[in-house]
């Protein structure tokens, strides 16, 4: 009992003393915390490479790159502790439990920080705003438009997705299908289903070639499907005929772009994500509103506008092929 | 006792022979010569490691832990041709098998020495085994691009018209064939399981049977690993992830009894190309997925149903001539 008084005093001292420093410091200089769900993640490094280039932009801001060592929500509210100790102005954070970093990050909103989540988000009450890399409708189109892009004569596509019961898959498969008729041409013909097994993918791509002799497409917006199927081309020696698509990471996919059964690919590119999530943190740091509805800019990468949630999404999918893929597959 | 496995097996050719009919009569392509030759070339690995699940079933014990171990081999060799991607073939083939034999020998030890109930030792390595896959590469994946030319070609070489991955597989069934006939480790593993007090009386040290089943079916399996991951070019964590259920379903509908003693190496053979060809034509037949999975439970229920009757028929051997009597 004693000690938990003699810590928490502590505690509220050296609060005190970081918010006495936070006031001092943020004439000269913004500090923003971009938290991620662990440390030496390929993808992370590269989204604080992306608030790197959000700080250049933006003058006065030092951008803290933290986290756990490994993606534990424990680790987290330890760092975030650290962080309001610290007395910085922003904290982004991309979390690994949406609901156990609520106190934690409350505490911090509570002396004046800002909080904001992206990529993996933190509960309503938890931050002020959360930024989706991509959003259902936006998948949904980009992957369709990513095989339209290389059939202009249009033609017969399959989507080869993970199990029949994933949630995300299936939402996005739904947003695919409603803008299909803005596709002209492109007609899709089956949707099949793998499990992420590499295994079973590899062989439902090999039942779509034999029975859809003309396919021109195959749609994985997965990343185990999208690789087996790209292997299960290959294997059939119908590079060039089939373009396999659909969302997959670059280091996986480096080897099926070079060899051109895929044409090119989409995901969330982290480094816009770490740009934007910085500048988002700025912009409510300096005062941005955060209600429902509200716009806030994001530099090179245009505005968000927060939905009932304070959730937004950022942009397209990035696409990748082969003029990028080099530059990407050694980041994540 | 012989009749019984000659009617399983020939019953399952039957069943193979109608379901090919059924699919022929929906997507006639299915049963050309070439697309068979694939759907064998695809049921491969689960042929092999079925031949090494059936050995260790025989024994009374059961090896939740190939798939797993399938992954952890595949890893391995795949993180060795990063580092060193000149290595021969023959080598990594060699690197394959016995480091899967190590594993399965591991598995083997607890059983034997320790008496450990094999469907928890298998289950604990099982957990084991993928959690080395995630500490060794700390959940990233080896993917295509990283592996050498020579290492992702070799399956898919073509020798007499089939890939090596067939062959491997061809080769499996011939060799244990003998060794489950014609020698006396085979006929060791048949005693084993389905009488160990007499198997013990007679001489057989039940424990190291029980090893040599696992060594075996884990040297399979890690063999399995590296054709695994070159076919598919990638490794990860999740490779062949619930495959060791499939591996068993194919050794219970290929006759092999779980309470061990009864199985054959053409039995399993039949019991994996059943599945694989159930695997392979419901993609281009046009199923539900959850209908897949709805026929590929019915056919290992009926395959249950039928091993209890042969089983029963066995028990009543003894009383044969007093059943006459009476």
């Amino acid at each position: 009992m004693k000690r938990r008084t003699f810590t928490s005093l502590v505690a509220g001292m050296s609060l005190a003393a970081g918010m006495f420093g936070t006031t001092a410091m943020a004439q000269d200089n913004m500090r923003i915390a971009l938290v991620v769900k662990a440390l030496g993640i390929g993808f992370f490094e590269a989204a604080a490479e992306g608030a790197e280039e959000a700080a250049g932009e933006l003058g006065n801001v030092e951008i803290i790159y933290t986290g756990p060592t490994d993606t534990t929500a424990e680790g987290q509210i330890e760092v975030i502790n650290s962080l309001i100790a610290q007395g910085v102005d922003a904290i982004a954070i991309s979390a690994n439990d949406p609901d156990a970093l609520v106190p934690a990050l409350k505490r911090a909103m509570d002396r004046g920080i800002t909080v904001i989540s992206w990529d993996s988000g933190v509960a309503k009450g938890g931050r002020q705003m959360h930024l989706n890399p991509s959003s259902t409708p936006l998948i949904g189109n980009t992957i369709i438009k990513l095989a339209a892009d290389h059939m202009p004569d249009g033609g017969e596509v399959a989507i080869l997705s993970a199990s029949a019961t994933a949630t995300n898959q299936n939402a996005w498969i739904e947003a695919a299908k409603e803008v299909l008729p803005n596709y002209d041409g492109v007609d899709l013909v089956a949707t099949v289903y793998g499990d992420d097994l590499s295994d079973k993918s590899y062989r439902e791509a090999q039942g779509l070639m034999a029975s859809y002799p003309n396919l021109k497409a195959i749609i994985a917006p997965t990343t185990v499907g999208i690789l087996a199927s790209c292997q299960a081309v290959t294997d059939a020696g119908k590079i060039g005929e089939i373009n396999v698509t659909g969302l997959g990471l670059p280091s996986e996919m480096a080897g099926c772009v070079d060899s051109g059964a895929t044409k090119s690919f989409a995901i969330w590119n982290p480094i816009d994500l770490g740009y934007s999530a910085t500048m988002l943190a700025h912009a409510i740091a300096n005062g941005a509103e955060t209600g429902a509805g509200a716009e806030i800019p994001m530099g090179r990468m245009g505005s968000v506008t927060l939905d009932d949630t304070g959730s937004a999404a950022m942009a397209d999918p990035f696409t990748y092929d082969s003029s990028n893929i080099e530059q990407f597959k050694s980041i994540f | 006792m012989k009749r019984i496995f000659a009617s399983r097996e020939l019953l399952l050719l039957v069943a193979i022979a109608l379901v090919l009919g059924i699919i022929s009569s929906r997507f006639p392509a299915f049963i050309t010569l070439s697309n068979l030759a694939a759907v064998f070339n695809d049921t491969s690995p689960l042929i092999l490691l079925a031949i090494g699940q059936m050995i260790v079933i025989l024994t009374k014990c059961i090896d939740l832990s190939v798939a797993a171990n399938l992954a952890l081999t595949g890893m391995v060799v795949s993180l060795i041709n990063i580092s060193a991607p000149g290595l021969p073939i023959i080598v990594t083939l060699a690197v394959a098998t016995g480091f899967g034999a190590c594993l399965g020998m591991f598995n083997g030890i607890l059983v034997w020495k320790l008496d450990i109930p094999p469907i928890v030792v298998t289950l604990g390595t099982m957990t084991i085994f993928r959690g080395t896959i995630f500490l060794l590469t700390e959940g990233k994946w080896v993917n295509s691009h990283e592996m050498s030319d020579t290492f992702k070609a070799f399956p898919r070489t073509e020798l007499l018209g089939l890939p090596v991955l067939s062959w491997f597989a061809i080769a499996a069934v011939i060799l244990f064939t003998i060794v489950m006939t014609r020698t006396t480790l085979g006929r060791a593993f048949y005693a084993a399981g389905g009488n160990p007090h007499a198997a013990t009386y007679a001489g057989i040290n039940v424990g190291r049977t029980q090893f040599w089943a696992f060594t075996i079916s884990g040297a399979l399996a890690g063999l399995t690993g590296y054709l695994w991951v070159s076919r598919f070019a990638v490794a990860y964590v999740d490779v062949a992830g619930g495959f060791e259920l499939t591996v068993v379903a194919a050794c219970v509908i290929g006759g092999v009894s779980i309470m061990g003693g009864i199985g054959s190496v053409p039995g399993a053979l039949l019991g994996a190309l059943f599945l694989g060809i159930i695997a392979n034509a419901l993609p281009v037949v046009n199923i539900s997925p959850f209908w897949q999975m709805a026929i590929s439970g019915g056919a290992i229920i009926i395959a249950v149903v039928l091993n209890a009757q042969a089983n029963r028929t066995k028990g009543r051997v003894i009383l044969k001539r007093a059943e006459h009597a009476t």
